[in-house]
């Protein structure tokens, strides 16, 4: 081994297992990092489900609560809070929803969004 | 030498050229490995690894064995300097090492002629990251979520690994004419 030549640079080989390299961790980040963009919603409100819609519709929803109505706004994809009756506007602050797994929640009012794909992202709050 | 007061004969252990060498390169690796532990990192968990380079260099200079010692006692001598033997942080250190040792045993049967210590340094470089993760994902963190952290700590793996490759196959040519 002591007799080996050593040119200082990198030989084809290591091109070939860089290449590779950089292949594996860009499909790595694609599986990975993969995220699924939701297609339903399902409403709840209290105890019960209030309804499970198609996110692909341009929709207003208001929903009666203990305090109030609850307005939804669903748009190509995507859905918020418009306004709701709670004090603090926490379920209004969070804006838009568009991934699998995401959840709005109201808890004054009793209303929560929860997005879904094809099959239910990993539920680390019932974990 | 303190005489033993008693009659047996004392046990000397003879010690070899071999152990000698062991003993000076696992030097070099512990303090490369204490110079980095100063360094904060960006983000927990991703390091250089730069006394990987020394058990590289053992690899290509002399042997398999030399590597396997000089890497294993550099990680058990470390966590006693810096005082984490038997801590997470040392079973993660010992896990990845042994990983990276695994991949290159299989890499030093490569053909010298394709492959230098670059592809080495990249594979043993992935596979150390694989044994640590396997590590936090069995005992320190047994959530799925761990997948997550994947993609960052593999290319993180591919730059440092193809960084210190670089700088083997250098300290390797740099070094032809010197003997051992």
């Amino acid at each position: 081994m002591l007799n080996t030549r050593y040119s200082g640079k990198p030989l084809v080989g290591d091109w070939l297992i860089i290449i590779l390299s950089v292949a594996l961790v860009l499909t790595l980040f694609k599986t990975l990092w993969h995220v699924e963009q939701a297609t339903k919603l399902l409403i709840r409100q209290g105890d019960h489900v209030f309804a499970t819609l198609s996110l692909d519709q341009e929709r207003m929803i208001r929903i009666q609560g203990p305090i109030g109505y609850s307005t939804i706004i669903l748009s190509n994809g995507k859905v918020r809070f418009e306004s709701s009756p709670c004090s603090n506007q926490y379920c209004v602050h969070q804006g838009w929803l568009n991934r699998v797994g995401q959840v709005a929640v109201c808890l004054p009012n009793q209303v929560s969004l929860e997005l879904l794909g094809r099959q239910k992202s990993y539920d680390s709050l019932n974990y | 030498m303190i005489r033993s007061t008693t009659n047996e004969p004392v046990q000397v252990i003879q010690l070899t050229i071999d152990d000698h060498r062991v003993a000076k390169l696992t030097a070099i690796a512990i303090g490369l490995h204490l110079v980095e532990s100063i360094f904060p990192s960006p983000v927990p968990g991703v390091k250089p690894g730069i006394a990987n380079i020394i058990t590289l260099y053992v690899l290509y200079k002399y042997d398999f064995v030399t590597a396997s010692w000089v890497s294993l006692l550099r990680v058990f001598a470390s966590s006693f300097l810096l005082g984490n033997f038997l801590s997470p942080t040392f079973a993660l250190s010992l896990s990845g090492a042994i990983a990276s040792l695994l991949a290159l045993s299989l890499t030093r049967y490569f053909p010298r002629r394709y492959f230098s210590a670059v592809t080495s340094s990249i594979l043993a470089a992935f596979a150390h990251i694989a044994g640590q993760l396997f590590i936090v994902r069995i005992w320190l963190i047994p959530h799925a979520g761990v997948s997550y952290l994947i993609p960052v700590f593999a290319s993180t793996a591919l730059l440092f690994g193809l960084i210190n490759g670089l700088i083997v196959i250098k300290l390797l040519n740099n070094n032809q004419q010197v003997k051992s």
